[in-house]
């Protein structure tokens, strides 16, 4: 099974890279771009035999390692 | 007293420390590998800077499961000084030893040179011979040194007194252009609530020696043999 974890920085959390990011398209122009978080996403190869078991997992990762709770959150997609 | 320097695979500022708590403050000292389970008998813990574990998810996020790590909580928990430099500091926070969290700095620059930091509070092992107001010179090497805190977390750590040091101007001023990193109310060192674990982003052990341009990050070693002798603050060297 395969799990989509997206880690983002909270939105009350500053992203001094989106932020610029953001900067940089305006300068090109992009004016209707209005802002831009940054984030991280993980693609999870995972031995679990049905999508509720591969959910656990990826969650359980995800809380210990991939995110940290003080500054992200994440969302999980499993197929 | 023993200095313990916590080694990661990745550290490189373990020499700087051992080298300041040896050969300029006369200490024993000794190394202490992230796969070691036992703290060889130190009295004092620094978590050096560096680059633990190559920090490619977060700065710190490795770190924190390493072997070292459980007999370093457990001394941090009965009450032994520890101190995190830099990278440390980012290990300690991600352990969960102290309050936070580090972003990129505001510039998206590593920035590298000596910043001013004003003594907030004498009252932990770290800064126990410094005077509240006293203005440090001491660099500082990194590119995630943006502390941020919840807002209430953050009235939590100001309402306990837990910052230690502040960016500011040479005088001791806090303006904006004194904060290297964005640093959420221009924090460079803070302390958790027992005040025995201070992680702190400027690099104290690059401050010892005047050929190596100031040497204000004296105070700091000596606040911790000052802590280790004192009665009141020797919780850890004397429980075990």
């Amino acid at each position: 099974m395969r799990a989509r974890v997206f880690v983002t920085l909270k939105p009350s959390v500053f992203d001094p890279q989106g932020k610029v990011i953001a900067d940089a398209l305006h300068s090109l122009g992009y004016d209707g771009v209005a802002d831009v978080r940054q984030g991280k996403y993980f693609e999870l190869e995972l031995s679990a035999a049905d999508a509720a078991t591969a959910r656990t997992l990826a969650a359980e990762v995800a809380d210990k390692v991939l995110a940290n709770p003080v500054i992200e959150s994440y969302r999980i997609e499993v197929d | 007293m023993k200095f313990g320097i916590v080694v990661f695979p990745g550290s490189n500022c373990d020499e700087d420390a051992l080298h300041a708590a040896r050969d300029l403050f006369g200490q024993e000292a000794d190394y202490l590998w992230h796969k070691d389970t036992d703290l060889k008998g130190a009295d004092v813990l620094i978590l050096p800077g560096g680059f633990a574990h190559g920090d490619y998810l977060r700065t710190g996020a490795m770190a924190r499961f390493s072997p070292i790590m459980a007999p370093v909580r457990a001394f941090a928990e009965r009450g032994g000084p520890v101190l995190g430099i830099c990278n440390g500091f980012q290990i300690l926070l991600e352990s969960g030893l102290l309050p936070g969290a580090m972003l990129r700095n505001r510039s998206l620059k590593y920035r590298c040179e000596h910043v001013h930091v004003r003594v907030e509070q004498n009252d932990t092992p770290f800064s126990s011979a410094a005077s509240v107001g006293q203005v440090l010179r001491i660099p500082i090497g990194h590119g995630e040194g943006n502390y941020f805190a919840p807002s209430d977390m953050l009235e939590r750590i100001e309402t306990n007194r837990q910052v230690i040091l502040r960016y500011t101007d040479a005088a001791g001023r806090l303006d904006d252009h004194s904060n290297p990193n964005g640093s959420v109310n221009a924090i460079a060192a803070i302390c958790n609530e027992q005040r025995n674990v201070v992680g702190m982003m400027p690099h104290p052990e690059r401050a010892c020696e005047a050929l190596l341009g100031g040497v204000d990050g004296r105070v700091i070693f000596e606040s911790i043999l000052r802590a280790v002798e004192r009665p009141a603050l020797q919780v850890a060297g004397r429980s075990r």
